[in-house]
């Protein structure tokens, strides 16, 4: 592959993103199967790049499962969006930057939907007023967090006490990116590298080390899908594009994936444990799954975090095949033990893929 | 069909080219060199017998096969009543008996 | 009386010898340092495979005429009416010429292919434009091109054409025609190679073109599928790995290509907006240029003293450019003589 050419596109899809003073929103998903995701990057982004991020308790879901799937009518989910907004500029801030791709492709097409029908936004002035008192301003810019990394990467890479090296060899370590399609497949000009090159994640690979790889179904979706994941017999077909992906990128023997979406971190985790117990099949190294990341936990750990401490014991593909590569020390022995040191029990172990017990 | 899992996993549409044996295919093109020139205009199907009153689709078959997926072909094609309509229908002279026949014998030797 | 005419590829070059065969003076404009267009990139021509450059050399020797001027390395930047029925072309060079009509020759540009992202042109090793194959047959390279010669190759029609993604609604007409063509060479220097032309629906126009078709479906062995590339991607070996649906079997159809050739269709030359702009020349959604009458008014245009010829109203194979360029010669004759001074 040309890169001359692919940084050609990447010049194309570049996009203003507010240098500080964020609104964050966080994710449900990411909260639920993340839970150290949204703090390291608060952390990392309050704490080591002495970023303004401000958060409301009163912040509340975008709807996405539930407008995704039918059941919330579009009017509610704007009306709910808007108030997300209103407390955006009732914490005095213009920076928008959602957790969770399905909120940024909502936030996204919502202020295209009102750019086009002004009588819309109107309406949903009004929904908002009527039900809440409250008014809002549209916000001046929209990133996703994964674009807030990318803006910082050479910061962080600067901060950063690990590579993306394998310690033992100095080979680049070799990382699969996940882009959640909401991100830049409905409105390509809105993510870093557009919507066939992206660049939102291999440009954090590059900027530390690693080697990125570009496989025949890169761009093809995780399955998540809302509706087919929720209807459990529907499931087959979710967990067959996760398949598909495996499968394309297991002859580049990553060493891990790293994905923007708090949906697709999540299925192409457990969807490892999955097919593993349904066919017998792993795609790693070793009878061991390939490690998967929220983007939050990369940036982490090549910052040095601690590995229990961002939450890597929540994920079903074991981490620490990763962690002896890239030269990161962590206490085996502490992997189980909550913040006060109690043992929290350990996971029972899959029937096929490795794990570290 | 469902599992302990409640589901399994979707089996994959799509022709996959690479993959399909292609001896069929090869064969099929030397023993009946016109079936080459199919355009896939569906005069074949519109005419015939067998079409008009099951599922069988001759035009889609024989090009099933050129993509090597033999399957619904071997289900299908005893539903041939080798009327011979289609050898008069079609606009590029495509033995569609020759064509026909051949792809039966071709199943039959498979199957032994 | 002079003539200027702005482009010395097939249309102008034709239209120059017969204007000045009847007894006009011509000055031909040509941005590029020889004549011949988009023709010196091609190497055989469909359907006789009659040698592109043979006929450039045709046209360029035809121009031997005492009545022509050849100006080259020169572009046409604006047309100016400087007094009724007079116009003054002015050039790159800073040379004004004068004329009685002005012929726009401006003919075609190819698409740009890395305007579809998604076929990876410029990021993919294998993966390589229509014209650029024109190239490896004039030097013989395709054999060699990867090392060892490609063992299954697809054509990829209407690159550029019929796609409202890249604000192209046209048909290019000529690219179905040019992958056949290209099909069979390709077949005569491997014959051991796998070939597949993708194509949505398939636009044998001209003479001799349906015939050409079916040939190379039954005695070049060139494989024919419906249907749009959706995308294509690299695979670890370089090679590429394109999805389609196979619209007449109806399903969705994966397979690996050692060489992938983009069909690169037409779009309007950027100079003839420019310049049919500076005379207030209207032009069709498309960028090409808009004849006075589809039917009646080819080669003339809503402005009295400026003609077209070529594939700057529309895409046009050499056939019929030639033909509207003696068509067009004939026209400014008749404004000339002021039989048909139209309004």
């Amino acid at each position: 592959m040309e890169l001359t050419g692919k940084e050609r596109i990447w010049q194309e899809y570049q996009k203003e993103i507010a240098g500080d003073n964020y609104f964050y929103a966080r994710s449900c998903i990411r909260q639920t199967f993340f839970p150290g995701s949204e703090w390291a990057y608060l952390d990392i982004l309050r704490n080591k790049l002495d970023k303004r991020v401000t958060e409301d308790p009163k912040h509340t879901t975008c709807t996405g499962i539930g407008y995704h799937t039918d059941v919330v009518p579009a009017e509610t989910t704007m009306t709910v969006v808007a108030r997300h907004f209103a407390l955006m500029t009732e914490a005095g801030c213009e920076n928008i930057t959602p957790s969770c791709i399905t909120s940024f492709g909502l936030y996204t097409e919502i202020l295209d939907t009102w750019e086009h029908h002004p009588e819309i936004e109107e309406k949903i002035r009004e929904f908002l007023w009527k039900a809440t008192k409250r008014e809002f301003k549209k916000p001046a810019n929209l990133a996703h967090t994964s674009d807030i990394i990318y803006k910082f990467r050479n910061e962080i890479a600067a901060l950063a006490p690990h590579r993306l090296r394998d310690v033992h060899t100095g080979r680049p370590l070799r990382g699969v990116d996940h882009i959640g399609c909401h991100y830049a497949k409905m409105f390509p000009a809105k993510g870093i590298g557009g919507a066939e090159f992206p660049a939102v994640l291999s440009g954090l690979i590059q900027a530390w080390g690693g080697e990125s790889v570009d496989y025949p179904e890169r761009r093809h979706c995780c399955g998540f899908g809302f509706r087919n994941y929720l209807v459990m017999a529907n499931r087959g077909f979710s967990v067959a594009n996760s398949k598909k992906k495996f499968e394309s990128m297991q002859a580049y023997e990553p060493d891990f994936i790293v994905a923007n979406c708090p949906g697709c971190a999540m299925f192409l985790d457990k969807w490892q444990y999955t097919l593993s117990e349904m066919e017998g099949v792993t795609y790693g190294q070793h009878g061991f799954g390939i490690p998967v990341f929220t983007y939050e936990e990369l940036t982490a750990l090549v910052l040095g975090y601690d590995p229990w401490e961002i939450g890597l014991q929540m994920h079903q593909v074991a981490v620490e095949p990763f962690l002896d590569k890239i030269g990161i020390a962590y206490d085996p022995e502490a992997k189980y033990l909550n913040s006060r040191g109690e043992s929290m029990g350990r996971p029972a172990c899959p029937t096929y893929m490795k794990v570290i017990k | 069909m469902p599992t302990l899992w409640g589901y399994s996993i979707s089996a994959a549409r799509s022709i996959d080219y690479d993959k399909n044996d292609q001896s069929f295919l090869r064969r099929l093109a030397h023993s009946c060199p016109s079936s080459k020139l199919c355009i896939g205009c569906g005069g074949c199907t519109a005419a015939c017998s067998a079409g008009n009153l099951t599922e069988f689709n001759i035009r889609q078959l024989q090009m099933l096969v050129k993509r090597g997926e033999t399957r619904e072909t071997a289900e299908q094609l005893h539903k041939c009543m080798l009327c011979g309509k289609c050898l008069l229908v079609c606009p590029r002279g495509v033995d569609t008996r020759k064509m026909i026949l051949s792809m039966k014998r071709f199943l039959r030797e498979h199957d032994q | 009386m002079n003539i200027v005419i702005i482009g010395g590829g097939p249309a102008g070059s034709e239209a120059a010898y017969r204007l000045a065969g009847e007894g006009y003076t011509v000055d031909l404009v040509e941005k590029e340092n020889s004549i011949g267009g988009n023709l010196n990139n091609w190497h055989q021509l469909f359907p006789d495979r009659k040698s592109a450059a043979g006929l450039v050399k045709e046209l360029q020797q035809r121009l031997n005429h005492p009545g022509i001027t050849l100006h080259i390395d020169a572009e046409a930047r604006e047309i100016a009416e400087s007094a009724p029925g007079k116009f003054a072309v002015k050039l790159s060079n800073k040379t004004v010429l004068h004329g009685s009509a002005v012929l726009l020759a401006t003919g075609y540009k190819v698409f740009d292919a890395k305007r579809k992202e998604e076929y990876g042109y410029g990021i993919y090793k294998r993966v390589i434009t229509s014209a650029e194959l024109e190239n490896l047959f004039t030097n013989r390279a395709l054999a060699t091109l990867y090392g060892e010669a490609p063992k299954r190759i697809g054509f990829i029609h209407c690159v550029g054409s019929r796609d409202e993604k890249i604000c192209n609604y046209h048909c290019s007409k000529l690219c179905c025609v040019t992958a056949v063509k290209q099909a069979i060479e390709v077949r005569e220097m491997l014959p051991e190679v796998e070939i597949f032309c993708f194509y949505m629906d398939m636009r044998m126009f001209g003479p001799g073109y349906e015939e050409m078709y079916r040939e190379a479906q039954e005695r070049y062995d060139i494989k024919f599928i419906r249907g749009r590339l959706s995308e294509a991607a690299e695979n670890i070996h370089g090679q590429v790995v394109v999805k389609v649906e196979d619209t007449l079997v109806g399903k969705p159809l994966r397979m690996t290509l050692d060489l992938m050739v983009l069909m690169v269709g037409m779009e309007a030359a950027d100079g003839s907006g420019k310049l049919a702009g500076s005379v207030q020349v209207p032009l069709y959604p498309n960028g090409f240029i808009r004849p006075a009458d589809p039917h009646t008014g080819t080669n003339l245009t809503a402005r009295p003293g400026i003609f077209t010829a070529g594939s700057c109203t529309s895409p046009m194979n050499l056939t019929d450019t030639l033909t509207d360029a003696r068509s067009a010669a004939w026209q400014i004759k008749k404004w000339l003589t002021g039989s048909d001074k139209h309004a």
